[in-house]
């Protein structure tokens, strides 16, 4: 397989990871945006989406205020903003029709349709209540093709590039969504495990639909503590860092298996695994969550660097 | 004989029809023509509504399998569908055997004369090609002067456009030997038709065009370079995703089970031509390029070309790598060449040519010129270099004002252009808003030259689906239909 064939699958997955995610942090603004407010004049809720979309600072600079009708045409329509939907569905596509002949029919097929119909879309369409609709049809596409990839995509190189990019966008972003909830969303005034912190934490595992299987697991009311622990360590769940650790690590060994060795990007990847596998929620809110964060989003950032490297990307 | 006579003889000989337009469907009297009988009758059969949901269907196929092309110029919809016409084309057996026999004797003598002009030039010295005419043209590559590439062939992948104006009047209007495209759109035009009508092919025994990718793939490794001692490894080189001809360069490669590369993915290391992998490199033995000869190695031609790869020419004359087609066959489809293939084919095979050249009144010659000058207003006007229907005139169709403007051009420069008279393109029943109406269409069969010359049954229809119109290109707003062979 050609370098740059590994190269747009790869990002290929990870904007179509990042349009799904994109939409789901939307999904969570406009929740939080409907509740009532309480008071104490912490209404950030659309400021913390965009700084968990990575895109904060890009909204600023285009953007005097935070109003919601703006955030929404910035995190959805913006062709200026990289992170758009609309843009990481462009993206996702020219990377899909720079190696067509690596994909399955029905891959394309389902990336293309999606962004066929998404740019027939306006947000004057989307007014009273046909916002969530929307998002959903985002994420339900999202799952259409990462469906047809697992049901049709031979598992060869190309298979492994793409889920390298799926997991590596994902572990990023569900580190971005922990970070912003500790440290923009609890307004400062209000405890730890209040109400308003009960609320917020549900919308963040709405977000990455665990809401429901948060209480499968833990039999609890939302906490924090358990909440970071379900999104960092814990391997059924499928947005946590440790799960997407171990497909990373599975499709990296694939990799280097085709190679004949051992290849940095796998060392690199079984490292964060074994810390992960081995890690505690104790030694984390310890060193500090946020520390932690940052400190991942780094390594992940590194394991990203090191897979272009060791496979030739362009 | 001279030359001058030689190509007028090709006129006098086989004057295209000009008056009515010939109906591939019916004959003068209204009567439907075998061929069409099982047709026609579904036509009828069709409610207006269920045809338009056809369309609706067949649209939305193509858009989403991103069956689009660019079309230059125009930067607002980047992406285009062309249109499909559901309404297929058909060839009858004995038509089909007379075009093809035609075309073979076409490839073949093109062939021969591409391979005589880039070595000793029999056929200038024999006076029956003017010898500015090869030498002062554009289109000849002096590089390719003295080299044999393998099998002698040097035109692969052929695309000759046919009109018909009459019962048996068919004349090539172009030879395409560069780089034709289009053969995608046979392939998806069939696999749309069989999705949508399955119950026509059971009425018909409609020859099969599915196995040229297949063909492709044996033709190019038939012409594996000297250098390579196993089974060859291909490669389509596309110029990338902005092309408007993306599409089908990805669809051929995917179809042939080999890789879609560009040049940045290759490179030339130890006498061979590699493309960069996740593993390391592979090498690469024959190479589809479509891209053009100038952008095709920066050291041998245009120098600022990042579409290519640098030193590929040198490795092609080495014997390292095949570059399919071989540069430099444009001086074979040259539109001022075109005008003496008649010779080309009887000075190499010796036999009468089976299909005709349109007339073609060449205004580099005095007395042609002056012809042409005298009547702009019913001829068609082609740049000599030009295509895809852009720089041209349409005489009958334009204004005073586009008139004087060509003649000016012409007077300026009368080497670049060539005249030919407006063809009464032949029509095939269309399907159009309100029912079914006929259209101007042409044909461009494929052809693919290896080890044998391999014609797939059929080729491109393309209709020009505005009333009247005659400009078939998809540029230009033409469509497509699906061409049935229909085997006895």
């Amino acid at each position: 397989m050609l370098g740059r064939t590994a190269a747009s699958l790869y990002w290929m997955s990870r904007y179509i990871e990042r349009a799904e995610n994109i939409a789901r942090l939307t999904e969570v603004g406009y929740r939080i945006s409907l509740t009532p407010d309480i008071g104490f004049g912490h209404r950030e809720d659309w400021k913390s989406t965009l700084i968990a979309a990575g895109c904060y600072e890009d909204y600023l600079a285009r953007h005097k205020e935070i109003n919601s009708e703006k955030v929404k045409h910035f995190l959805l329509f913006d062709r200026d903003n990289p992170s758009s939907v609309r843009s990481c569905l462009e993206t996702a596509r020219n990377n899909a029709r720079a190696v067509r002949t690596a994909l399955t029919r029905e891959m394309w097929e389902a990336l293309n349709s999606t962004y066929i119909d998404f740019t027939s879309v306006k947000q004057a369409d989307l007014g009273s209540g046909k916002l969530p609709e929307f998002l959903d049809w985002v994420r339900q596409r999202s799952a259409l093709f990462r469906g047809s990839m697992l049901g049709t995509l031979l598992r060869d190189e190309g298979f492994h590039f793409s889920q390298l990019g799926a997991f590596i966008e994902r572990a990023d972003n569900t580190a971005r969504i922990l970070d912003v909830k500790y440290y923009v969303l609890l307004p400062t005034n209000e405890t730890v495990g209040g109400d308003i912190d009960a609320f917020q934490w549900e919308t963040i595992l709405r977000s990455v639909s665990a809401h429901r299987s948060y209480r499968h697991v833990y039999k609890d009311r939302y906490r924090p503590w358990n909440v970071a622990e379900f999104l960092i360590l814990r391997p059924e769940m499928p947005r946590s860092f440790c799960f997407c650790y171990g497909w990373i690590e599975r499709s990296l060994e694939g990799l280097s298996d085709m190679v004949g060795r051992p290849m940095p990007s796998l060392l690199e990847a079984r490292t964060i695994l074994n810390d992960l596998k081995n890690g505690h929620m104790d030694a984390i809110f310890q060193s500090g969550l946020h520390e932690f964060l940052n400190d991942f989003l780094k390594r992940n950032n590194q394991v990203s660097a090191h897979i272009a490297e060791d496979y030739h990307f362009l | 004989m001279t030359m001058n006579k030689q190509a007028g003889a090709a006129q006098k000989g086989s004057k295209p029809t000009m008056a009515a337009f010939f109906d591939e469907m019916r004959y003068a009297d209204g009567t439907i023509r075998p061929a069409y009988a099982k047709i026609a009758e579904w036509m009828n059969q069709q409610s207006k509504g269920g045809m338009a949901r056809k369309q609706e269907e067949a649209d939305a196929i193509f858009r989403r399998l991103g069956i689009t092309f660019a079309v230059y110029g125009d930067t607002a919809s980047n992406e285009r569908l062309i249109p499909f016409d559901l309404i297929p084309r058909v060839v009858a057996a004995q038509e089909w055997r007379f075009l093809e026999r035609g075309i073979e004797q076409r490839v073949r003598a093109l062939n021969l004369f591409l391979y005589d002009i880039y070595h000793r030039q029999e056929i200038i010295r024999a006076g029956r090609v003017p010898a500015d005419l090869i030498i002062g043209n554009e289109a000849f590559l002096p590089q390719m002067m003295g080299f044999d590439p393998p099998g002698k062939v040097y035109s692969h992948i052929v695309g000759t456009d046919i009109v018909r104006t009459g019962e048996n009047a068919f004349f090539v209007l172009e030879d395409n030997l560069r780089t034709p495209s289009g053969v995608s759109y046979m392939l998806e035009d069939r696999e749309a038709m069989m999705h949508l009508f399955p119950e026509l092919f059971a009425a018909h025994r409609v020859a099969p065009v599915e196995r040229y990718p297949e063909m492709l793939r044996q033709t190019l490794e038939s012409v594996a370079p000297p250098a390579c001692k196993s089974d060859p490894t291909l490669a389509v080189l596309t110029p990338g995703i902005f092309n408007s001809a993306y599409f089908e360069h990805s669809f051929l490669a995917d179809q042939m089970g080999v890789e879609l590369v560009q040049g940045s993915d290759l490179f030339i290391e130890d006498g061979a031509l590699y493309m960069r992998t996740v593993t390391g490199k592979e090498r690469i033995d024959v190479l589809y390029r479509r891209v053009d000869d100038n952008f095709l190695d920066p050291l041998a031609f245009h120098p600022n070309s990042t579409l290519g790869v640098p030193g590929l020419f040198d490795l092609y004359r080495a014997g390292g790598v095949t570059i399919v087609n071989a540069p430099g066959t444009g001086i074979a489809d040259d539109k001022a060449v075109y005008a003496y293939v008649p010779d080309i084919i009887e000075f190499y095979t010796g036999e009468k040519p089976i299909l005709s050249n349109v007339p073609t009144y060449r205004c580099s010659m005095a007395d042609e010129c002056g012809y042409v000058l005298n009547h702009l207003a019913e001829l068609v006007v082609k740049e000599v270099h030009g295509s895809g229907g852009y720089g041209m005139l349409i005489g009958p169709h334009s204004t005073k004002a586009q008139l004087a403007e060509f003649e000016k051009k012409i007077k300026a420069n009368p080497s670049n252009y060539i005249a030919q008279p407006t063809l009464s393109l032949s029509t095939c029943p269309s399907n159009v808003g309100a029912g079914s109406a006929p259209r101007h269409v042409d044909l461009r069969p494929f052809v693919l030259v290896g080890d044998k010359i391999r014609i797939t049954p059929g080729g491109l229809t393309r209709v020009a689906l505005q009333k009247g119109s005659l400009v078939v290109n998809s540029s230009q707003s033409g469509g497509t239909k699906d061409t049935w062979v229909l085997e006895d």
